[in-house]
């Protein structure tokens, strides 16, 4: 049995908790961090993080990338989508092919 | 390409013979499956940018009716309202396998029975706005769910992708060539060691001959002298 997590700042994510998600909020990368490995070994499959933290933390999220679980899914917070979630799967398509064939 | 460092005997080259044919046939597997993957792959992140763009639009929607009711209620208001949910969330997980890369697959399951039951607080001192907020992540969180399953696996095809890519790749341009070569080089090397034993089977045939006629003719010689 697995659990769902939402990390990032307070307001972004508040609105999860309703939902039945476990919220996490984190407010600089060194704790976010720490939150996320503790989190990833508790049971949590699948952790919705805002874009704007998993910018500043994206060196752990390469760490866990090839890992089955946890699944680690940017999404954009209150202060708007900076795109990062996007170039992501851009990215994919790029480790993939050798180029961004996918528009 | 170079050549391996092989000693040039028969046994050498039927066992590289049998390597070639094993590498030909495994290249040809390997391609196979990187071009099964590859098909699928691009299936999935057509639908992963597809779900990113609906479930982006939805969470800014939410966010929206989110920043309003936080400017109608207080915060300790909020913070009452939204800290005991009465849903919560679980995941079972199955793994289904593509060309041997396992994905995983999230089915839901929730503590209480009616799906709708997500507003965690009573009516009477909370703004429309909450129940906006909540109504609206609530009705994306399906497609969150699905974009998590889409998103990781296609993380994970992109991996396995690369991998057998640069596979397919080395046997192409790496082995087989080296593979190919060295038999050339052992046929080669048999061959002209064949032809030098020719040689010197015909050069000490001759000289045998000769020495025969040499004989024979010392012999008429002497025959012809006692005559």
């Amino acid at each position: 049995m697995y659990k769902i997590a939402a990390m990032g700042d307070r307001d972004s994510i508040y609105g999860f908790a309703s939902l039945g998600i476990s919220i996490f909020p984190v407010d600089d990368s060194a704790q976010a961090v720490k939150t996320l490995r503790q989190i990833s070994e508790n049971g949590y499959a699948v952790i919705y993080i805002t874009e704007n933290l998993a910018s500043q933390i994206s060196a752990e999220l390469d760490r866990i990338k090839d890992d089955p679980l946890p699944a680690v899914i940017p999404i954009p917070g209150i202060s708007g989508n900076n795109g990062m979630g996007m170039s992501r799967v851009s990215r994919f398509v790029e480790r993939a092919v050798g180029s961004d064939i996918v528009k | 390409m170079a050549v391996m460092n092989v000693n040039p005997t028969r046994m050498e080259l039927t066992n590289l013979k049998r390597k070639l044919t094993t590498a030909r046939r495994g290249h040809k597997l390997l391609k196979d499956k990187r071009d099964e993957l590859m098909r699928r792959f691009l299936d999935l992140v057509r639908e992963n940018k597809e779900l990113r763009r609906r479930v982006e639009e939805g969470i800014s929607e939410a966010n929206r009716h989110m920043a309003v009711a936080r400017s109608v209620m207080s915060d300790s208001a909020l913070d009452v309202a939204l800290m005991m949910p009465t849903q919560e969330m679980s995941l079972e997980i199955e793994e289904k396998n593509v060309m041997s890369v396992m994905l995983p697959v999230f089915n839901t399951k929730l503590k209480t029975a009616d799906e709708n039951d997500i507003y965690s607080y009573g009516f009477a001192f909370t703004s429309a706005d909450l129940d906006d907020a909540v109504k609206s992540l609530s009705d994306i969180m399906p497609l969150m769910l699905r974009l998590a399953e889409v998103e990781k696996s296609c993380q994970l095809m992109s991996a396995e992708i690369e991998k057998t890519r640069r596979r397919v790749n080395a046997l192409e341009h790496v082995m087989i060539p080296r593979y190919e070569e060295t038999i050339k080089f052992i046929t080669m090397k048999l061959d002209e060691n064949e032809r030098s034993s020719t040689t010197r089977l015909m050069k000490v045939k001759s000289m045998m001959l000769e020495d025969a006629r040499q004989k024979a003719l010392a012999r008429d010689n002497e025959a012809a002298a006692q005559f």
